[in-house]
């Protein structure tokens, strides 16, 4: 026995070693960020990603941003002014300098203009109406848009600006190629002019910025680092708030808000987004895996109108969303210029008019169909589409749920691959409901309806939408865009669900964030307790 | 009539016979010397008997969209406040009976658990009677390829071939096809051990005398390899099969929990604890715990069973 | 001799280049690389360019010999996903993983071989009896499950160590190690203990059946006979005599052991190249999956590769019988 206490004792020790210093501590001046997915890459340009661009906005500016009330707001550009129907002049901010030190001018808004809608950046579609720029002076620049464009400051909120000398040093002028094989030095390097710099990126692991003492804005945030940390699992990110590990998460699971409320030093934020999450139906002649043959019931709208009146709504919010996700009817959120309240009003939920429907279009039996979704996208999407197979199979339809990563499935549904599928709509950052109509209900030409997945066409809804693109009188417009939204929810193009809900969890380190509806993290805002 | 009772008599005390004879054999005698082995063995049977059971027996079919209510999700179990009837062991997040699903996911993972060890098994001794009889460039080509198969995690291998098989089936056949690619995935990693000890067997016995004579007799070679050397080389290959079941139902849980194995659909025991573990600081403990527990149950008896059937046919250990 | 090194090392070789060539499958029929790289709006010509670039208008020997060529210089090709050079990725995660590792076998063997002894050599006492059950159940509870408990308890309601990560870290270099800074090593017990709790019931069989068979040989017999006291016999005869078994499984289970830690790491988000490669399967990320199947196997088949020249070196029998020594069963 002797022996064998002898023997353990370099084990014991090796635990004793380990245990010794327990509790996880900050310095006080950290924001320590569990994040519920990691940003893609730390160039804003390489993935149209909300999350992605509006994190590094943390780093990269843009021309105009919005403030804390969501109207636009002079950034890198002090003021603005038409000088013809499709150009415009921005005057910009003198005295900013990039993270390097070198200064910023016109060069760099030309540069960075260029990058984003090179052919191959992904980002183009966030500048739709861009025609070219022009310098101007050194602290001038002229955009062309097409003519009577509305929206081009709204969308030059998320165009953020490189420092032309660094790109063209660093081979970064065009974006990454993944297929030259070659890393683009944009997407581990970063050099902004905004409020944080970065200081090192392990991908999936790790991102730690510090503030910019050089910033040209007054800074309202008091923080000295932020440490990034991408949590793929909200559970645990969950136990780390809890035990102190970290001070914000900007994705608190909707099922742990009552635990995180009641534990001492906690806040959580919760509101409804922008966002509003619908269904899609592939409306080609033939569904992807059904056993419906060479017909698509899809292209039939009282099969529409079934599978709506199938869902219980309020069930769902209930229990799948925690009562926190705001029900609605139409395809934008209130907020959205363009919502009217007539939008808003859902199809009643009734299982038996719904099989009436079924059997009226000839499938009395019930069909089966790929149910293409997510699960990492949207609030509790998994959730949502298992919930919404059960409810769907009660009325005698056949749903094959597939989920799996949006990386995944962005590619069946950019190739028609799903018989109905997810998507959910915040329209930035354009914050006009012009946004959802041109990108997901306008029939595929040109550089309209890039997310039209499934095919649709009404030829009076693209007419309607083709209208307001030119209609320069904004109430004109908007009452064009309504009746476009109202045209989709007649024919039920598509299911709307509901505005998501969005809930941030505070640790005791965190005196003050500022949260919006477009439910970005915006740091520069954010106050630590001392 | 008289024959025919007599026969039945005749028959019955055959049985009586046989059976007294298995209970008097030294794997019985050390069968029931063994309360771990005893309890186990009853618990295994009590396990399978309910999964096997678990249509007849489970209030929901947990597979069966239809069957789930959302309106029932999240229920406690019927003990605390707020639990129902019948959800004995509550509900989980999309009103799935958590006992039914563990009755459900239980079959499944006993399901996998033995079919990929018969896979494996059928395979290991084929090849291991092919290598240890024909010898020469067969048995080294064989076993190169069993080296190779033993030269990469087996969890490595399991999970790239659950995961690559998933993305090449067409989406409807994906579910269904789930447990024969676990079955799958998890035998072609398991075989090697089999066919090694069949081979080393089977190349002993190949220079037996008796062998040699059946040749000569011109005996078909299938014929002496199944009669003669396949009965031989069976004890360590059925205690090597009894270990490994466990190792089986544990590498089916793990691929579920990883998120490359069973589908939210048909959950089995590892797919339970990974949707649970999403609700489990929220309080809902219930839908993780419980089918841990069995989990965990079902491989230890498992285990023990093997490790006593080991140490009663090993005389070395005794 | 010298012949049986050179072939185990041919073995080796040929080996890796069947991994290699799994691994290069995975990429020939999964996923075309061109449809998922590009986007939509790409056009047949830029499609072409890619294929071009990226050698896949070539046949299919040439395509393999330039993925042998690239991989031998560490060239696994652009994640998909992160876009970063995939070596540089598995690199930056690999010292988190060999901490993780190597930590919890020396926990596993620190713990395992004391009470193996223990329970050889008091086979039967209730102690050892418990011991013996304690190590099957330590079997046959899931890694994850322990993971999962763990953090429930130990974070979640004592709050006594950090739920996931790995706390700070030191540079050495391209190197990093967590256990120079407080929160590197709190943060390192509790997934190095569930990784090590199968390690520690599997090491503690091992010397417990190894002991007793020892403890039956003539000469414990005879040391005992001349009247040798029985600590003596137990730790410098019989111990020592089992330990180079015990030795060489754990240096063969840390090949194992590497592979298995992405699951501690799913749970505990630990910063390792096994949870890169977790996200790479759920991403269908081809470059990292093929990376890192090779890169593990790589380790996996030299260290047994040496372990099976320790053995020849060690044990001169094998040298003539040349016969292949029988690989465990774990």
């Amino acid at each position: 026995m002797n022996s064998l206490t002898k023997l353990s004792l370099p084990g014991l020790g090796i635990m004793a070693a380990l245990m010794l210093p327990l509790a996880a501590s900050a310095t006080a001046d950290e924001l320590r960020w569990g994040a519920s997915r990691d940003i893609d890459s730390l160039d804003p340009y390489s993935y149209g990603s909300t999350f992605t661009i509006s994190t590094l906005n943390h780093v990269y500016e843009g021309l105009v941003r919005y403030d804390d009330q969501l109207k636009i707001e002079p950034a890198l550009a002090t003021s603005w002014d038409d000088i013809s129907p499709g150009v415009r002049r921005f005057h910009l901010r003198q005295g900013v300098k990039f993270h390097d030190g070198a200064p910023f001018t016109a060069d760099d808004v030309i540069a960075s203009l260029t990058r984003v809608s090179d052919p191959k950046s992904p980002l183009r579609g966030n500048l739709p109406a861009y025609q070219g720029a022009e310098k101007i002076d050194d602290y001038t620049v002229d955009i062309k848009v097409t003519e009577n464009y509305p929206l081009i400051l709204n969308d030059l909120t998320n165009i953020l600006i490189f420092d032309k000398e660094w790109l063209v040093a660093n081979n970064a002028t065009a974006p990454t190629d993944v297929g030259a094989g070659i890393e683009g030095y944009a997407t581990t390097h970063a050099n902004g002019t905004g409020p944080f710099k970065v200081v090192s990126r392990k991908p999936d692991a790790e991102t730690v910025f510090e503030a910019n003492k050089e910033w040209w804005d007054k800074p309202r945030h008091n923080i000295d680092r932020i440490v990034f940390t991408p949590i793929s699992s909200p559970a645990t990110a969950v136990a780390a708030l809890l035990s102190g590990q970290i001070d914000y998460m900007e994705r608190a699971p909707l099922q742990d808000i009552p635990r995180l409320k009641q534990s001492p030093g906690i806040q959580v934020l919760a509101g409804n987004e922008l966002r509003t999450v619908f269904f899609l139906f592939n409306r080609a002649d033939k569904l992807v895996a059904s056993d419906t043959g060479d017909k698509n019931p899809f292209n039939d709208a009282k099969v529409r109108e079934a599978l709506y009146r199938a869902i219980d709504i309020d069930l769902l919010q209930k229990k799948v969303m925690r009562g926190l996700s705001r029900n609605t009817g139409s395809m934008v959120a209130p907020a959205i210029p363009g919502y009217v309240p007539e939008l808003d009003e859902r199809i009643g939920h009734d299982p038996e008019k719904a099989k009436a429907l079924l059997a009226e279009a000839g499938y009395k039996e019930g069909f089966s169909f790929t149910f293409v979704c997510d699960n990492n996208v949207y609030v509790n999407e998994e959730e949502i589409c298992q919930a919404v197979s059960s409810m769907w199979s009660r009325i005698g339809l056949k749903p094959n749920l597939d989920t799996a990563p949006t990386s995944i499935q962005t590619v069946k549904f950019e190739s028609g691959k799903f018989d109905v599928g997810i998507l959910g709509w915040a329209n930035e950052p354009m914050i006009d409901s012009y946004s959802i109509l041109v990108q997901v209900a306008h029939s595929k030409t040109g550089t309209s309806g890039v997310f039209n997945w499934g095919g649709w066409k009404d030829a009076e809804v693209d007419q309607l939408i083709d209208s307001a693109s030119k209609e320069l009188d904004r109430e004109k417009r908007l009452a064009l865009q309504s009746k476009a939204l109202m045209k989709l929810k007649q024919n039920v193009d598509f299911l709307p669900l509901h505005q998501q809900p969005m809930a941030w969890a505070l640790g005791p380190n965190v005196k003050s964030v500022v949260q919006l509806s477009d439910n970005k993290s915006r740091h520069w805002l954010t106050v630590l307790n001392k | 009539m008289h024959i025919d009772e007599a026969g039945q008599m005749g028959r019955m005390a055959l049985w009586r016979q046989r059976l007294s004879e298995a209970w008097d054999s030294d794997l019985a005698y050390s069968f029931r010397g063994s309360p771990t082995a005893l309890i186990s063995a009853l618990i295994l049977l009590i396990v399978a008997l309910t999964a096997l059971l678990a249509p007849v027996i489970a209030v929901q079919n947990p597979y069966d969209l239809t069957q789930l209510f959302l309106d029932k999700a999240e229920l406690p179990p019927i003990w605390s406040d707020g639990g129902e009837s019948p959800y004995l062991l509550g509900t989980d997040v999309q009103g799935r009976d958590v006992l039914s699903a563990i009755l459900y996911g239980s079959r499944i993972s006993l399901l996998i658990g033995f079919a990929s060890v018969l896979a494996s098994m059928a395979i290991g001794i084929a090849v291991g009677l092919i290598c240890g009889f024909a010898g020469g460039h067969v048995d080294n080509l064989l076993m190169r390829v069993g080296d190779f198969v033993l030269s990469i995690p087996t969890l490595l291998v399991a999970i790239l071939v659950s995961a690559l098989f998933r993305e090449l089936l067409p989406v409807n056949l994906r579910d269904a096809c789930a447990p024969l690619i676990l079955m799958a995935s998890i035998a072609i990693t398991s075989w090697v051990q089999y066919a090694r000890i069949v081979r080393a067997s089977a190349m002993v016995e190949a220079r037996k005398e008796y062998v040699l004579a059946a040749k000569i007799l011109e005996v078909r070679t299938s014929r002496i390899l199944l009669t003669h050397i396949l009965p031989n080389v069976m004890t360590p290959v059925l205690v090597t099969a009894t270990l490994n079941l466990g190792l089986a139902i544990l590498a089916e849980a793990t691929l579920s929990f990883l998120g490359v194995g069973m589908p939210v659909t048909q959950p089995s025991l590892g797919t339970l604890i990974r949707i649970g573990n999403q609700y489990f600081f929220s309080g809902s403990w219930w839908v993780v715990l419980f089918p841990a527990f069995q989990l965990g149950l079902i491989i230890l008896v498992v285990n023990l069973l093997g490790d006593w059937l080991r140490d009663a046919l090993n005389p070395k250990l005794q | 001799m010298i012949s049986m090194v050179l072939r185990r090392i041919g073995n080796a070789v040929a080996v890796m280049v069947a991994v290699a060539f799994v691994a290069f499958m995975i990429f020939q029929f999964l996923g075309d690389p061109v449809q998922l790289m590009l986007n939509e709006q790409a056009s047949q010509a830029e499609r072409d360019a890619l294929r071009i670039r990226l050698g896949l208008d070539q046949n299919f020997v040439m395509q393999f010999m330039l993925f042998i060529t690239r991989a031998l210089h560490g060239d696994f090709g652009i994640s998909y996903r992160n876009q970063q050079d995939v070596m540089s990725l598995i690199a930056e995660r690999f010292p988190a993983t060999l901490e993780l590792v190597l930590v919890s076998t020396i926990i596993a063997l620190s713990i395992g071989i004391p009470l193996g002894v223990y329970a050889a050599i008091r086979k039967g006492s209730p102690i050892a009896r418990l011991l013996t059950m304690f190590s099957m159940i330590g079997v046959s509870i899931p890694s994850f499950v322990i993971g999962i408990l763990l953090i429930l308890i130990f974070a979640v309601q004592l709050n006594w160590l950090p739920a996931f990560g790995r706390g700070d870290v030191v540079h050495f270099g391209s190197w990093t190690t967590g256990l120079l800074t407080p929160s590197g090593r709190s943060a390192l017990v509790m997934p190095a203990l569930s990784l090590a709790l199968f390690q520690i019931s599997f090491i503690m069989r091992l010397v417990t059946a190894e002991m007793l068979e020892v403890l039956r040989t003539d000469y414990v017999k005879f040391a005992r006979a001349r009247g040798l006291p029985n600590r003596l016999v137990h730790f410098r005869h019989a111990l020592r005599n089992c330990l180079m078994p015990v030795v060489t499984m754990t240096g063969m289970m840390i090949g194992d052991l590497i592979a298995f830690a992405l699951v501690t790491e799913t749970v505990f988000q630990w910063p390792g190249m096994g949870q890169l490669f977790v996200q790479a399967v759920m991403f269908i990320d081809m470059p990292v999956m093929a990376a890192y199947l090779m890169i593990v196997s790589a380790m996996f088949v030299t260290i047994n590769t040496i372990v099976d020249l320790i053995y020849l070196w060690v044990d001169p029998r094998l040298r003539q019988a040349g016969a292949a020594r029988g690989y465990h069963a774990h």
